[in-house]
């Protein structure tokens, strides 16, 4: 035996195809699907019935099409020449593919050959993790190649120099070991242990860094409705996070708006390293008109993409826009296959399928003993801001942070739209520890501070809405001018400033020490007799455009502006 | 591969839906030709193949078709429309067939009406505007060549004069343009007004005039909208236009889709739409776009009504997640006598930033359009709060923005039907409205540019 049998199409409906006489398949094994060669996955086998679901458009299959089983399951292939391109759902590169995807027009990479440079040497007895060499050529980011999870022995013919992208570069204990590899995206890449010690991933929005940070290793859900400016904040954090690879997903979104992502990232500089953002960046695009089933796909790819780079050692994130497209896909597909549907017409499984790729997100020490983290940012697009439907209900039990986007802060052009009151991040006490650790003893003190002003704020604006602001006492408009120069001056931060796009932590804490300040100042006023309108009519603009005058570390002209500001405010007494 | 080959076996009639039983070759989604015993030519998509069973949707739908005498030929390609230039002052009915009394329109290619996702990384960033010369659209929500940006309105809002009005008078500054307008759903009044007010520009050989009427067969609707995109991108893609796509109403379009669901038997989702909604307008709204390297663009503007005004509904939600922005309609302001009856501070267009400004427009059309919304919101606060405690208790600067947000109404917002304004003219209106306020009001319009007024 050993040759493959073909088996053949008996059904067709959309993504969904049944197949007959196919053989000894194992679920989520890929099968090529008629002359075109669509890749499937097996999704479920009964009676020797087997079905299918299509990751491209089957127009024209019918039954009688044979159906050839690949002997594996769904898998990318891995290697260097990831970082700076764009591919779709199934890890091919868009870049080489035609300006319309027809199915069938087989997408090629082109067979570059990479430099090798080997660390090890022959003889040397090697574990699963350790490094065997790094590839020279492969951009900023230095490409490391290391044993295969489950491969160790004694390193024999090992490669040096140039070599082909599907070169065996060494074999490890008789087994061959690739430049690229083959890995099934389902499942996740084994580590030795997950780290307990938490720092924080600095995502350059004040919002977050100050209200509701993450440590490396957590996931983070962005629920917002449409318009509400979810994926310009997705792409300020692909942007300007402190991460080494950040993998952006989007998954069922607008092509426009890709295509702009990949222009500015080819564009910017990386603060960090002074190479282009691309060149830390892998992008996989399966805008909403892509086929349906690679999207549920997409997502899957992605994770281990960033697992595959957290195995060298790195910090990678990975940024999913959005994770409602791909939570439909699973839907659009139980529907066709009859499964049960459950809230929505979701399957029963999606908790559990919402839970598994969550989970992929964590710090860990690798395999090789180096440490590594993957961040998961999933964007849920709830359908009419409706936060208590599926998708958004159960992503917000398996993430330590929900920066929920407020449609009125949208309409009342506060960007980024995190609102303060529904937002929540279960990493910020230990964050807060780090912090102290690490020469900002302040930090938990000033987050609970500017939580309780924006909230009694919030509490006094509900209440000065129903009976007039004239009606409050003179400390609580204090309270609500307060809320509101926290608003402007802190946490707005536009997307498009040259200065403010990304913060820093000295310069957020600056402003909102200045903030502070300048609100204690006003509340001693009014306290000792200034008439509260006076205070209220003072000129804060200085304070509020500080936030775009200050380059990220220039804690001096904020502490200047800071001072002429309440000297302005003494002089009305 | 197939064609020729009849099969009669139909063993089922349900809604639009016909099940052939004992057919062999058939693939999915292909087109087919639908004979009656009547002589009638019919034609149909396959939905679903199953061993020897074949789900066909009628185009034309089922009524006085029998099971006995109805022969199927599946012709083993998708449906497909001749291509070119030859659609270029045609009018035709929903399935492409003309309907003003001229020959059937010939194209020197075929293409499936489905076309193909555009590849994202051949995407240009859409950068340049279309000039509808509405003020209400070109000053706030500038119309960006390769935008998807619909027009959400209400039951009785007078959406299809604004879509016409659009669609007979928009530019792109010199370059070569037309329209291709789809009429989905539409009443026999409303068609007769969209081919009356549409006359002059499909005589200029400018107007693919597309109308599918509400008593046409249901199916006939989901193909009207990919008929339209497959002849625009040809236009475009191909010949080098830029072309303008108005579908209206896609509400009915949404109701056309569910309504062959249920038919087939499909879990629904949301208010029993079916659950690839989204997907559906998706493969339809992205087809808008610019491609690097080739010189025209297709603009995507589809109007839908929010049935009862509600834009969390299904259809305008799932549409506002895909298109780059909306344009609302306010019943207030249709009842205020304002045409047409945008809502400023809901509509959006999120690829204005790089549209308009300068090079593009006016280099003052930014600055103005921001300061024009943030005003307009103040404005907003201020009506609520004189609500509440009454004009009286308003102080000037309150009472300036009152009257600030009239003149809006009254001299840039208001404009008569068939009335096109130049651009100049618009951002000149916004001008001479926005100085109705104290010049310390208007703090996001730069110095030099207050300076010179």
């Amino acid at each position: 035996m050993g040759a493959v049998t073909a088996g053949r199409v008996v059904r067709v409906a959309g993504p969904l195809v049944e197949v007959r006489d196919i053989g000894p398949v194992a679920m989520h094994d890929l099968v090529t699907l008629g002359p075109s060669a669509i890749p499937g996955e097996v999704v479920a086998i009964r009676d020797g019935l087997v079905s299918l679901q299509a990751y491209e458009y089957t127009g024209g299959l019918g039954p009688g099409a044979a159906a050839v089983p690949a002997g594996r399951p769904l898998s990318v292939r891995l290697g260097p020449g990831l970082l700076g391109r764009v591919f779709d759902g199934l890890l091919r590169p868009l870049s080489s593919a035609p300006a319309f995807l027809r199915p069938g027009a087989a997408i090629k990479d082109g067979d570059q050959a990479w430099y090798f440079e080997a660390r090890v040497s022959e003889g040397d007895a090697v574990r699963p993790g350790q490094l065997l060499g790094v590839v020279a050529d492969a951009g900023a980011l230095e490409h490391r190649v290391l044993v295969p999870p489950g491969t160790s022995g004694v390193v024999e013919c090992l490669a040096d120099g140039k070599c082909a992208a599907d070169a065996v570069i060494a074999t490890v204990g008789g087994v061959p070991v690739g430049l690229c590899a083959d890995w099934p995206v389902r499942v996740p890449r084994p580590y030795r242990v997950r780290r307990t010690a938490v720092e924080p991933l600095r995502t350059g929005q004040r919002v977050v860094d100050l209200l509701f940070p993450i440590a490396r290793g957590s996931a983070a859900a962005v629920p917002g409705g449409f318009g509400t400016g979810k994926t310009v904040l997705l792409q300020q954090l692909a942007k300007w996070c402190d991460a080494d690879v950040i993998v952006y997903i989007g998954c069922g979104e607008r092509g426009n708006e890709l295509a702009e992502v990949v222009a500015e990232l080819f564009e910017l500089t990386d603060p960090r390293t002074g190479g282009r953002l691309a060149d830390r960046t892998v992008v996989i695009a399966n805008t909403s008109n892509m086929p349906m089933m690679a999207r549920e796909a997409s997502i899957y790819t992605g994770v281990a993409v960033a697992e595959f780079y957290r195995d060298m050692g790195y910090h990678a994130v990975v940024i999913a826009d959005s994770t409602s497209r791909w939570a439909e896909a699973l839907r659009e597909f139980a529907s066709r296959t009859g499964a049960l549907p459950a809230e929505e017409g979701y399957p029963a499984d999606l908790a559990s399928a919402l839970a598994a790729f969550y989970e992929r997100a964590g710090s860990v020490e690798t395999l090789g003993g180096s440490s590594g983290s993957v961040t998961i940012i999933g964007a849920v697009s709830p359908p009419g801001g409706d936060m208590t439907e599926p998708v958004t209900a159960h992503t917000e039990r398996f993430v330590r942070a929900r920066w929920t986007l407020d449609r009125d802060l949208a309409y009342s052009r506060h960007y980024p739209a995190v609102s303060w009151s529904s937002s929540f991040s279960r990493d910020a006490p230990a964050i807060g520890s780090h912090h102290v650790r690490e020469n900002d003893p302040n930090w938990p003190a000033r987050r609970d501070r500017v939580i309780a002003l924006l909230a009694e704020a919030d509490r006094l604006a509900a209440l000065a809405e129903l009976v007039g602001a004239a009606t409050l006492s003179a400390p609580e408009r204090v309270v609500l001018l307060g809320g509101r120069l926290l608003r402007d001056g802190v946490l707005q931060q536009s997307a498009l400033s040259t200065v403010d796009a990304s913060g820093g932590d000295e310069k957020a804490a600056a402003l909102v020490e200045a903030v502070l300040a300048v609100v204690d100042e006003c509340r001693r006023l009014v306290g000792a007799g200034v008439a509260v309108e006076d205070v209220e009519e003072f000129d804060f603009t200085e304070l509020v455009r500080l936030r775009e005058r200050a380059g990220p570390r220039d804690v001096e002209l904020i502490g200047r502006s800071r001072d002429a500001v309440l000297a302005g405010l003494r002089r009305l007494t | 591969m197939t064609g020729g080959v009849e099969f009669t076996g139909v063993r089922e009639l349900r809604g639009p839906l016909v099940v052939v039983a004992d057919v062999t070759g058939v693939g999915w989604d292909e087109f087919v030709r639908i004979r009656l015993s009547s002589g009638e030519l019919r034609h149909g998509l396959v939905l679903e193949v199953d061993h020897d069973l074949a789900v066909v949707q009628v185009l034309e739908g089922t009524a006085g078709m029998s099971c006995a005498g109805t022969a199927l030929e599946f012709t083993g390609s998708p449906f497909g429309i001749p291509v070119g230039t030859g659609w270029l002052g045609r009018v035709c009915g929903g399935r492409g067939q003309p309907i003003d009394g001229g020959p059937p329109v010939f194209g020197t290619r075929r293409e499936p009406v489905t076309g193909a996702p555009l590849n994202p990384t051949w995407r240009e960033p859409p950068a340049e505007p279309v000039l509808t010369g509405v003020s209400a659209i070109d000053a706030l929500t500038t119309l960006v060549r390769g935008q998807k940006l619909p027009l959400f309105s209400l039951p009785g809002l007078p959406h299809l004069e604004l879509a016409t009005q659009i669609a007979a008078q928009s530019t792109v500054g010199g370059a070569q343009f037309c329209v291709v307008f789809a009429g989905i759903g539409l009443t026999h009044a409303d068609a007769a007004f969209a081919r009356d007010a549409l006359e002059e520009r499909s005589a200029a050989g400018e107007l693919v005039l597309l109308l599918n009427t509400a008593d046409d067969p249901v199916v006939e609707r989901i193909l009207t909208p990919r008929i339209a995109l497959t002849v625009a991108e040809e236009l475009a893609f191909r010949g080098g236009r830029h072309v303008l796509v108005v579908m209206t109403d896609m509400t009915s379009y949404a109701e056309a889709l569910r309504e062959v669901s249920a038919a087939r038997g499909e879990i629904p989702a949301r208010r029993s739409y079916p659950g690839y909604l989204y997907s559906d307008l998706a493969s339809l709204f992205e087809r808008c776009g610019r491609i690097r390297g080739r010189p025209g663009s297709v603009t995507v503007l589809p109007v839908l009504t929010m049935p009862g005004g509600d834009i969390t509904h299904p259809v305008p939600d799932l549409t506002g997640y895909i298109t780059e922005g909306q344009i609302v309609f306010s019943a207030e302001a249709h009842a205020r006598g304002v045409y047409p009856p945008v809502a400023p501070l809901a509509s959006l267009s999120r690829l204005m930033r790089n549209g308009a400004g300068a090079g593009r427009t006016r280099a003052d059309h930014l600055d103005v359009a921001a300061q024009l919304l943030a005003a307009l919101a103040r404005a907003q606060q201020v009506r609520d709060l004189a609500e509440l405690i009454g004009l009286s208790g308003l102080s000037r600067t309150d009472r300036a923005y009152l009257e600030f947000e009239e003149a809006f109404r009254g001299e840039l917002l208001g404009q008569r039907r068939g009335e096109t304004r130049s651009l100049d003219d618009t951002l000149e209106r916004a001008w001479r409205v926005l100085l109705r306020l104290p010049r310390s009001e208007l703090a996001m319009l730069p110095t030099a540019l207050l300076e010179q007024r």
